[in-house]
């Protein structure tokens, strides 16, 4: 499927109500009916220039979206391939790549929060298993911490390592040289 | 009853942990496993990382473009070419730069005998994990080879930095064609001797069929790529799917083996090491001629946006993840390392087997620890 | 009446003390001539199975230290009894410290049954294997207690192996010989090369003989922990195994031992099987010292089967090692038995 397709179909998941369509996908009823009244600003694509549909997700709808990308049949994203922590300054989110392998295409998922005290995600480990890894890594470096992980701990690093290192703000006067 | 009792009290089992590495033959390097046995089944693995962590990633952030290709080498030692390949094409998709056809058939040439020289070293572990000492050092004889091809080219035999954002940092040796061509000639011979030494051994086969097995939809969702990835079945060779440098203007095979344990795994790479000839002898005698660099500027600055690059290295689907603002360095640039996916299907596989499943297990995953760590 | 070496020396001494004096003279003067010729025999044998490795890797192996490096291995000895000993906390001391003394000591009390020539033999016991496989039985204990009192759980899980797989294949290497005692009709060891001047008891007892020698050239090879069979040192898996905390001197006895034990492997393949310090056809019959010769060629030929064992096949799993002995070796080694006892009673066997 093309940008463009996925740019539609996954458009359609979460009609505006303000302009509401009438050709409503089924299975839009189906995993809204849980969630009452879907809020138009969950979802943004975003342009960043590159070759993948750009999807910015809201914290919130998270969990519930990636596991519709990942059992819809249309768009079946069943290999998380990369999951990047970022800090954007102002706030810290997660980037996720997603690919089918049965169709073949690719999407970008993010979602920023801007709590820096104490970012909370939900964890998508129980949809890919490889985000287990994936998620502990963030947490190591990004100090994010993520809802229903079986077993958050910091993995590269010590337990008590102070602060963490991957962020902008992260100060090491000795072991840190910027030119 | 009491007795009974008192005397099943005493003779029940009870789990214990053992600290596998990081100092450990099999761990190859500095990687370490917390293992729970019961006697010597293993009821969980977990790895704990970070013996060799650099901080790859945030180093990235100081450092120009040019510097950047110098640390990636460092990561996934054994594929150091196609590492630096990986960040290079990053770069210079998202400068829109034009590079020669001579750079894409060079590189590509290089990336296929790095995977080679790889898989060679990979072979020798692989026996020795599994008992047969000999095996080292027939991988190792022809694994020289290669670094020598390498040595005359690059001056280098491990890290070789030998991209640059835009080309390659030489033209190749005078030597180069001719001795890539005897050394595809020699190893032509030796792919049947390491079957015949190994492949076909009972105790080799009764050790590895069966044993620590991965099917298709695990290997999807745990991410797993390259030949550990093939060896369960899954079609994900990003040389087919998302061709790079010169691999468009190849034909060669998917390697595929359905039956997702060590032994499919072990065969995979064993048919790459053919795959990867033909892809050489295809293009050593194409090599067209033009320059070996085009010339970017001294500061590479890249445009606004995200760049992401796959590459299929020895072990699997490397991606090069930029976040870029305009300037000189990248504002966040994050590996995608195929050893770290491919060690979180460990526990998956090993629990349940035997200490030597877990060791056997471990050789076909072929990890190497800075590339899982960074 | 031949002479044996023992009462050889006995006599000699006789002429200089009293009686008893000179039998335990004798004594220890062959106590210390065999432990002189068997540790410089382990070292050489460690030099031969690395320069055998070597040939079969591609390698040269060491060449430098004296001829052809023959000093190599003694430089490595030296090395190792300068080296310190450590040990780790909490270890059971007396226990560590005792085992290597165990698996050294068995091994070395085996040596004295086995018969070199006609009259190079120290001890001929009239039940020499039954002897035999009891003492080689001993040096399991030594790993046992090495594993278990050096408190490190590699090392446990290495001497559990061991214990296992000694146990296992203690059976097959005990019910191959008795299969070829029932060709000869004695334990004896002297009377056993007796036999055999009608022809090698591997011709003698033809096809059970083969099947009774591969059996024991497989469980002889498991006995000794070496590769195949290794569970219990399994560098790739165990760091080291039972010997991982030792170091110096005490690492180096299990180190021999571990060569003297091959060498004892393969000598008793050598008397049992193949006529000892018999010559092929008698060739050499009328120079009796030449038995020496033919003794070590066939034992090192044997030696030299084991080390290509090692360098050529990939290590068994644990259960796989067990599978092999209790479900194929030894239902096949008891078949075997009845086989060879039927051949004996018919009389069907080859004699030159």
């Amino acid at each position: 499927m093309t940008n463009e397709a996925l740019r539609i179909l996954i458009s359609s998941w979460f009609p505006n109500p303000e302009f509401e369509t009438k050709s409503e996908p089924v299975e839009v009823a189906e995993g809204a009916a849980s969630k009452a009244i879907i809020n138009p600003n969950l979802l943004e694509f975003t342009e960043e220039g590159s070759q993948f549909l750009n999807v910015l997700v809201k914290p919130e709808n998270l969990h519930e979206f990636m596991n519709k990308l990942k059992t819809n049949s249309d768009t079946c994203f069943d290999y998380l391939f990369c999951l990047t922590g970022v800090d954007w300054g102002a706030e810290l989110g997660i980037v996720y790549h997603l690919e089918s392998t049965q169709h073949r295409h690719n999407i970008v998922v993010k979602v920023k929060t801007e709590d820096r005290e104490n970012p909370t995600f939900d964890s998508v480990c129980d949809i890919w298993r490889t985000a287990e890894f994936h998620e502990r890594e963030v947490f190591d470096f990004f100090g994010i911490t993520f809802n229903n992980h079986p077993n958050l701990k910091r993995l590269f690093l010590t337990p008590e390592w102070d602060g963490f290192p991957l962020r902008k703000d992260y100060v090491d006067e000795i072991n840190m040289v910027i030119k | 009853m009491q007795e009974s009792a008192t005397l099943n009290n005493s003779f029940k089992s009870e789990e214990y942990f053992i600290n596998m590495g990081p100092q450990h033959p099999a761990t190859h390097g500095v990687l370490r496993l917390l293992l729970t046995i019961d006697g010597e089944i293993i009821k969980k693995v977990e790895p704990d990382l970070g013996y060799i962590h650099r901080s790859i990633e945030k180093m990235c952030e100081r450092d120009s473009y040019q510097q950047i290709v110098h640390l990636t080498d460092r990561m996934d030692y054994l594929s150091s070419h196609i590492n630096n390949e990986a960040v290079c094409l990053t770069v210079e998709n998202a400068l829109e730069l034009e590079i020669p056809d001579r750079v894409k058939v060079i590189r590509t040439i290089i990336g296929e005998l790095t995977r080679i020289a790889s898989h060679c070293l990979w072979w020798g572990v692989m026996g020795m994990d599994v008992g047969a000492l000999t095996t080292y050092f027939y991988g190792f004889r022809d694994r020289e080879m290669i670094n020598d091809i390498f040595e005359e080219t690059c001056g280098a035999r491990l890290t070789m930095n030998y991209n640059v954002p835009g080309g390659l940092m030489w033209d190749i040796h005078p030597n180069f064609i001719k001795r890539v061509k005897d050394f595809v000639a020699h190893f032509k011979t030796k792919i049947p001797e390491y079957n015949k030494l190994l492949t076909g051994n009972i105790i080799f086969q009764k050790r590895t069929k069966g044993v620590g097995v991965l099917s298709k939809e695990d290997a999807i969702s745990f991410g797993v790529s390259g030949p550990v990835a093939r060896g369960s079945g899954y079609s994900c060779d990003v040389r087919k799917y998302h061709p790079y440098s010169a691999l468009d203007k190849v034909t060669f095979n998917e390697v595929l083996e359905a039956d997702g344990d060590t032994f499919a795994r072990y065969n995979v790479r064993i048919r790459e090491l053919w795959e990867s000839l033909s892809i050489i002898e295809q293009l050593i005698d194409n090599i067209p001629d033009g320059e070996h660099r085009v010339k970017t500027n001294a500061v590479i600055k890249l445009p606004k946006g995200e760049f992401y690059q796959k590459v299929e290295t020895a072990r699997g689907e490397l991606g090069v993840y930029i976040i870029s603002t305009g300037t000189k360095n990248p504002y966040r640039m994050k590996f995608r390392s195929p050893g770290f996916s491919n060690l979180s299907a460990l526990n998956h596989m090993a629990v349940g087997g035997k200490i030597g499943d877990l060791v056997a297990t471990m050789a076909t995953l072929d990890l190497v620890i800075p590339d899982i760590d960074r | 009446m031949p002479l044996s070496i023992t009462k050889s020396i006995q006599e000699m001494l006789l002429s200089m003390m009293s009686e008893s004096a000179a039998y335990y003279a004798a004594m220890v003067v062959v106590a210390l001539l065999y432990l002189g010729i068997f540790a410089i025999a382990g070292l050489f044998l460690v030099l031969l199975e690395r320069r055998i490795a070597a040939w079969f890797q591609l390698r040269i192996g060491p060449n430098r230290v004296g001829f052809q490096g023959l000093l190599q291995t003694m430089a490595d000895a030296l090395k190792l009894v300068s080296k310190e000993l450590t040990g780790t906390d909490r270890a059971d001391k007396f226990l560590y410290n005792l085992a290597p003394y165990f698996v050294i000591i068995s091994a070395l009390m085996a040596l004295g049954l086995i018969p070199f020539t006609k009259e190079f033999q120290a001890f001929d016991i009239n039940i020499g294997i039954f002897f035999l496989i009891a003492i080689s039985s001993i040096g399991v204990i030594g790993i046992l207690l090495g594993g278990w009192a050096s408190n490190n759980k590699f090392a446990l899980i290495g001497a559990m192996r061991s214990g296992v797989q000694t146990i296992s294949y203690e059976l097959s290497v005990g019910l191959s010989l008795l299969t070829m005692i029932l060709l000869t009709g004695s334990l004896q060891l002297s009377e056993i090369v007796e036999v055999q001047k009608g022809g090698w008891l591997i011709v003698q007892g033809h096809i059970p003989a083969i099947i009774a020698f591969m059996i024991y050239m497989i469980a002889g090879t498991a006995e000794t922990n070496r590769a195949p069979f290794d569970m219990v040192e399994a560098e790739s898996e165990l760091g080291a195994g039972f010997h991982t905390e030792y170091s110096g001197m005490k690492f180096a006895y299990f180190f021999l031992a571990e060569f003297i034990n091959m060498f004892l492997i393969a000598a008793i393949a050598t008397t049992v099987f193949f006529g000892a310090w018999l010559s092929p056809f008698g060739i050499t019959e009328s120079i009796p010292w030449l038995g020496v010769f033919w003794f070590l060629a066939k034992t090192l030929l044997l030696v030299f089967l084991m080390m290509w064992f090692r360098w050529t096949f990939p290590r068994l799993r644990v259960d796989q090692l067990l599978t092999l002995e209790w479900k194929y070796l030894l239902p096949i080694n008891l078949v075997n038995i009845v086989v060879m006892a039927f051949i004996v009673w018919q009389n069907l066997i080859i004699q030159i």
